[in-house]
Order: C-alpha cells, then structure tokens, then sequence
C-alpha cells in the first residue's frame, strides 16, 4: 500500500525534480512528511511568492519546468501573483497546493480557498483531484501541458485526505491523451512556401524575436538564420538575449523603452518577421496599424497569438525550432539588399546615446554596461521591474548568459527570488539580480533564503529614493507631483545586510562600483552592492 | 454579428466555468448559452450564441480551444444548420381571451400545457426569431412569466460538429 503523498512524491521523482521552492502549512503536511525521505531538495522561501518566482527563475535558467509548493488558503493565494507572472511570461511552472478535507470543500473552514477557482484565468490548466488513484496520470499530464506547445503554469490543489489515503501500488503512466490537447508543432507547409516567397520579395525586413526563441530552445537556429540571409535582428523584452547583444546583425529592444535603433528599423522595414512574441503595447505603439503598413510572417506555437495583437500576411503556426530549420533550408541564397545593411550600421554608430553623468552618483546605465564585461561570459542577469529592467535590458551585454525579467507581467520583487531558482540551476554561473530600492523592498526577506543556502547571488541595488518609473511618468504627464513615489528615510541597507550576515557595499560613482564589482564577482558568497543613483536619471 | 458556436467539451467539473470565465475576462458577450450531454457520456456539448465582429470571433474560437477540455469548437454557418430554443409562456387570461390564446398557438405551432381560470401555459419550440414572433402576438394580453432555455444547434444533412 502507498499514500497518496508518497505518490506525490514519487510522481516529481519520476518527472526527474531534484529542487522544490515551497512553504509548508498543515494542509500539505502529509506531502512534506513524505518529502522529508527523499532526495528532492526543498528550498524554504520565506514568502510563497518568492516560491513561484524561484520556480520561475530556475525554469528559465535550466530550459525544464520548476516546481513550487504551497499550503491550503493563504498559502495558495500567496502563489496567485507568482503564478500570473509565470502565465504572461510562458514560464512552465508547477503550482502543488494543499487543499482542506475533500468533504470540507465549499463550508469556508480553516485556511479554505478555491485556488483553483482563483487561479483559472492565470494557469495554462489546474486540477482538483478528488481521488488518489487520479494521482499519477494528472501529475504525467500537468508536467507535459506545462512544458509542451505554449509553456505556462499548471496548478494541482490536493485535499489532505487525498495526500493520506492509500491505494495498491504506484504506477507512473508512461504516456498521455488528453483529447482537447495537442499542440501542432510543425509549421504548415504551405505558409512557409509562402512565408519564403515573401522574404525573397523584401529588401529591407526584420527579425523581431521574443521569448519564444528563448522558451523553445531555437535562438541558435534564429541566429544562423540571420546570419545566413543578413536579417537584423530586435527583440522584445522577453526576447532579449536571444543573440549576443555586440552581434552586428543585433539592434537591440524594441519599444517605448527600447533602443532607438531598434525602432527605426521597425519603421523602415519593408518585412517584419515576428517570432515568438505577442508584440504588447509596449513592444509596439499601435502593432495593428504596423500590421496595416507593412507585411508581416508571425510565427508561434499558440494560434490564439497570430492576428490578436498584430495584422498577420502570413501566420505560421508551429514550434519555433521546427519552423525556422524549414525557414533555412527553404530559403536559398537570399540576402538581404546590401543598402539595409549600411543603414542598420549607420544607424547603430549614429543613434547611440552617452548618457549624462552625476557627479557623486553611479551613472547606471554606464555601470551595468561595464559590469557585463566584468561577469563570465555565460552569467545571468535578472532584472526587477521599473527603471533599473530598463537599464539593464538596454545596456546588458550578453556574451553566452541570459536575461531574466517579467516582460509580460512586470511583477516587482521578481529579480531576487527568480535570482535563488536560477542559481540552483546554474551553480556554476554568475548570476545577478539587479532591482531598484522599491522592488529590493518587496522581497529583501529572501536574503534569509540566501544566507540559509549559502547561495552566492549577487545583488546590485540601485538606490534612487525613488519609485523611479512612476516618478518619471509623473514628470511626463502628471504636472511632476509626486503622488506617493518619494521613497525617504528609507532603511540602511548595509546594515539590514549585516543583519542576515551579508556582505554589502555602497558606491557613489562609477569606478567605486567598479572596484566593488571587481572584488564582488570574485567571490562564491552572496554581496550586496547598492548603487546610490541620481534620482532623476531617466529610464532610456 | 450574431454567431453560434458549438463546443464539445469532455464532461468534467469546472468546465462550465472555464468557459464562461473565458467570456468575461476577454470581454465577449454570450446571448444564450445551452449545456447537454452528448451520445457519448464523457463529452458535452456546449452551444453558444454570441455577438461581435469577425476579429471576436475569431479570437474567441482560438482562446476555446487554447482550453484543455476543449475538444473542438465548431462556428456553424448561417443557413446551413437548424436552431431550436424552447419557451414556457404564461399569459393572462379570462374566459373570453382564452380562445383568442388558444388560436395564436396553434397558428404559431405551439402548446397549450396548462389552462387555469386567469392564466394559460403555452410551450413553443422554435427558432428565437419565431418565438420574437408568438411573444409580440401574445404580448397584448399580459405575459406573466417566461422561461426559455438557451439555444441549441445542429447541422443540416448528414454534416455533424462531431469529431
């Protein structure tokens, strides 16, 4: 006889686990009784967020599907917003909840929630399971909806009598059907005959590439295509690192907030070949009137994506990596007009910024620039939400790493948690999380998870006493009142620092932080280097 | 535009919620919606009628199937597919209405299932524009109560939604 825990347990075995982030309380007492002798290693977070978060970062640093735990109520309604950000951001997470007694359910006990209920329009799918036999086959399925067409959340909420009942035996199924499920991997052939012919047609198109590159593993293919047929490349905020950002065929992000090269190009493209990105507002002021002016190839794995944002000419639905090796064999000796190419490089030497220094602050966009040279070429950076995403997305250069943040939700406090997932992902790495004095303040009690672990994350704090990107848009379009973005008599973060047992430094101008850097990227242990940065330094 | 829509759906819990959940948080709005179970116990078939433009449309067929019960979604196109709704009247009446009742009924096709001294119950099962049509031509001697289900749909000929 097994229980059902047991089989929970078994089922993350068997999906090949190895870390869990999660937080317990009595409803999933029977699952962590049942983890407690078994390899699976459980990292305590010290907020259910921050465990889905975490889930998130190591998803994403690892290319395979995190997994976060939370108890009944609270606990799972802490997960909803970690959750949220993993579904607009395609990150396969999954979400185990305890849930009260199944004959409980509906009279609003203790810690009672209808997670499943709440969480529908943030999951890719959720489960209620009301038997334990019903075990093995929705874990089989969760992991595989997780990871396969358009990657994204599920949620499994287990009453605790179902984790404590026994059945017979365990037995994982070896396969799925799920009629209402089967994601179409391979690009129409048709559309891509017809998707080529349009190519050989432009002389002036353009790659904007999301984070559907990156999710489905095909940034190297994309880039050999690039280079094969000389198509500059922009990305989305998701989408960034999808190439090295010194590469010469790569314009950087496009976007209210992105490079002004990038956007001129999108402008004066005759072909826009969209790749794996949804083109939000932010990505593209008025992505249907682009859709009106230019044609337009949209290829992605979701079907629901082509035609939402963007006027499509020709939709090719498929998996990214299918549809590109279809692209490259198809495509001949097509090269783009030599002209382009000299307006791309005129462009980029002509349209590039210096940005103002501050005497007596760090310039941050300067800094982050030079700090990428500073980290091993393979380091992650993770950014948060706000001015400091901007910075870094601007200026980050990549070698071999990647670029974390929420493009799609923009969820603040994300850099820190997702920072611990992607290191126990990528232990070898450098990996940095960089926030703003805000969001560092949203999830600074996951240092405990970081001193508890050991875990050399480093942490760049860009402190301007400011809500920074509201502030801005106050200064834009709300006659510059402040209106609650002032952050003043803010805390030592030194000595918060010391109080976790962190090493921290502070910096007021470049080659301080530098020299801090230096020291800082030598070392295995967590550091905190706090930037005290110009407060009206703007965002681009 | 007004569309139908026919889903099949596997019969589990929460679907219904799923589907409708959908409706709102994407801004659609649904005009009549009708569940039953299919020949086949473990699926559904869900029938909604909607209105919006080509864009919504279209947008709402790829949001359904995005959904995991979702087995298929089918827009059935005008004219080519029959539609019944059905409706339980109650109109006012005395003993000399009552006849005048009785007579728009059976010129409308529909039945009488219940005849008290101030009140008759007309059942009709119709297309919702032939059931406007016997509401506006009882509507003069009071209508006390309605109760319509939703619209169900299927294929003219030998066509089905089906798999």
């Amino acid at each position: 006889m097994i229980n059902g825990a047991d089989i929970m347990v078994k089922c993350l075995e068997a999906e090949n686990v190895s870390v869990l982030f999660g937080y317990p309380g009595a409803a999933i007492c029977p699952f962590y009784d049942s983890l407690y002798d078994s390899d699976i290693k459980h990292i305590l977070v010290r907020q259910e967020q921050n465990a889905a978060h975490a889930a998130s970062g190591y998803a994403r640093a690892k290319s395979t599907v995190g997994v976060c735990v939370a108890t009944s109520g609270p606990g799972a309604t802490n997960l909803i917003t970690g959750i949220a950000t993993a579904y607009m951001d395609s990150i396969p997470i999954i979400a185990i909840t305890g849930q009260v007694r199944s004959d409980l359910i509906g009279r609003d006990v203790f810690q009672e929630a209808d997670i499943t209920g709440a969480c529908e329009p943030f999951v890719k799918h959720s489960y209620l399971v009301n038997k334990t036999e019903d075990l093995p086959r929705i874990f089989k399925e969760a992991f595989h909806i997780a990871t396969t067409g358009r990657p994204g959340p599920v949620l499994i909420d287990i009453p605790i009598d179902i984790q404590q009942n026994e059945i017979e035996e365990f037995v994982y199924p070896e396969s799925v059907n799920i009629v209402g499920y089967k994601p179409n991997t391979k690009g129409h052939n048709v559309q891509i005959k017809r998707a080529v012919e349009l190519i050989n047609k432009s002389k002036k198109p353009i790659i904007v590439a999301g984070g559907g590159v990156l999710g489905s593993g095909s940034k190297l293919k994309l880039a050999a295509f690039a280079e094969k047929t000389g198509i500059p490349v922009l990305s989305t905020m998701m989408g960034i690192g999808v190439m090295p950002s010194e590469h010469e065929l790569y314009m950087g992000m496009l976007g209210t907030y992105g490079k002004p090269t990038a956007n001129r190009a999108l402008h004066e493209a005759d072909l826009v070949i969209v790749c794996g990105a949804r083109l939000g507002d932010r990505a593209v002021a008025a992505p249907d009137q682009m859709g009106q002016r230019v044609n337009v190839i949209h290829i992605d794995i979701d079907p629901a994506e082509i035609g939402k944002n963007v006027k499509t000419t020709i939709p090719i639905v498929g998996d990214m990596k299918n549809v590109i090796n279809n692209l490259l064999d198809q495509i001949g000796n097509y090269k783009v007009s030599p002209d382009w190419t000299e307006c791309i490089r005129v462009w980029k030497k002509e349209l590039s910024r210096t940005p103002k220094v501050f005497e007596g602050f760090v310039e941050p966009r300067n800094f982050i620039g030079k700090l990428s040279s500073m980290l091993r070429s393979k380091a992650i950076l993770v950014a948060d939400v706000g001015q400091n995403q901007i910075w870094c997305a601007n200026n980050f250069k990549i070698r071999e790493g990647r670029f974390l943040t929420t493009g799609g939700m923009g969820t603040m406090g994300y850099s820190i948690p997702a920072a611990i997932g992607a290191k126990f992902a990528r232990p070898d790495r450098d990996i940095v999380a960089v926030c703003g004095d805000g969001s560092f303040q949203m999830s600074l009690n996951e240092l405990a998870t970081i001193a508890q672990n050991n875990l050399g994350v480093k942490i760049i704090v860009m402190k301007n006493s400011r809500l920074g990107m509201v502030r801005e848009l106050q200064d834009n379009l709300y006659n510059k009142r402040h209106s609650a973005t002032i952050l003043n008599d803010e805390p030592n973060i030194e000595l918060l620092a010391k109080a976790y047992g962190i090493n921290c430094a502070t910096a007021s101008s470049n080659e301080e932080a530098e020299n801090i850097a230096k020291e800082m990227v030598k070392s295995d242990e967590a550091f905190i280097l706090v930037c005290n940065v110009f407060p009206d330094t703007p965002s681009i | 535009m007004q569309y139908t829509l026919s889903i099949l759906v596997e019969n589990q819990a929460g679907v219904l919620s799923k589907i409708s959940g959908l409706f709102s948080r994407r801004s659609f709005n649904i005009d009549s919606l009708a569940v039953g179970i299919t020949a086949d116990p473990t699926i559904s078939r869900i029938t909604i009628v909607a209105n919006g433009d080509e864009y919504v449309v279209e947008q709402l067929e790829k949001q359904l199937n995005k959904l995991i019960p979702v087995i298929k979604v089918k827009r059935l196109i005008e004219g080519e597919f029959i539609s019944r709704e059905l409706s339980l009247i109650k109109v006012h009446s005395n003993a000399t209405k009552r006849f005048e009742i009785i007579k728009i009924a059976e010129l409308m096709g529909a039945k009488i299932i219940d005849v008290a001294p101030t009140a008759v119950t007309v059942e009709f099962c119709e297309t919702s524009e032939k059931t406007k049509t016997l509401l506006d031509l009882l509507k003069p001697y009071g209508i006390r109560e309605i109760v319509r289900t939703g619209t169900v749909a299927i294929d003219k000929g030998a066509a089905t939604a089906s798999k």
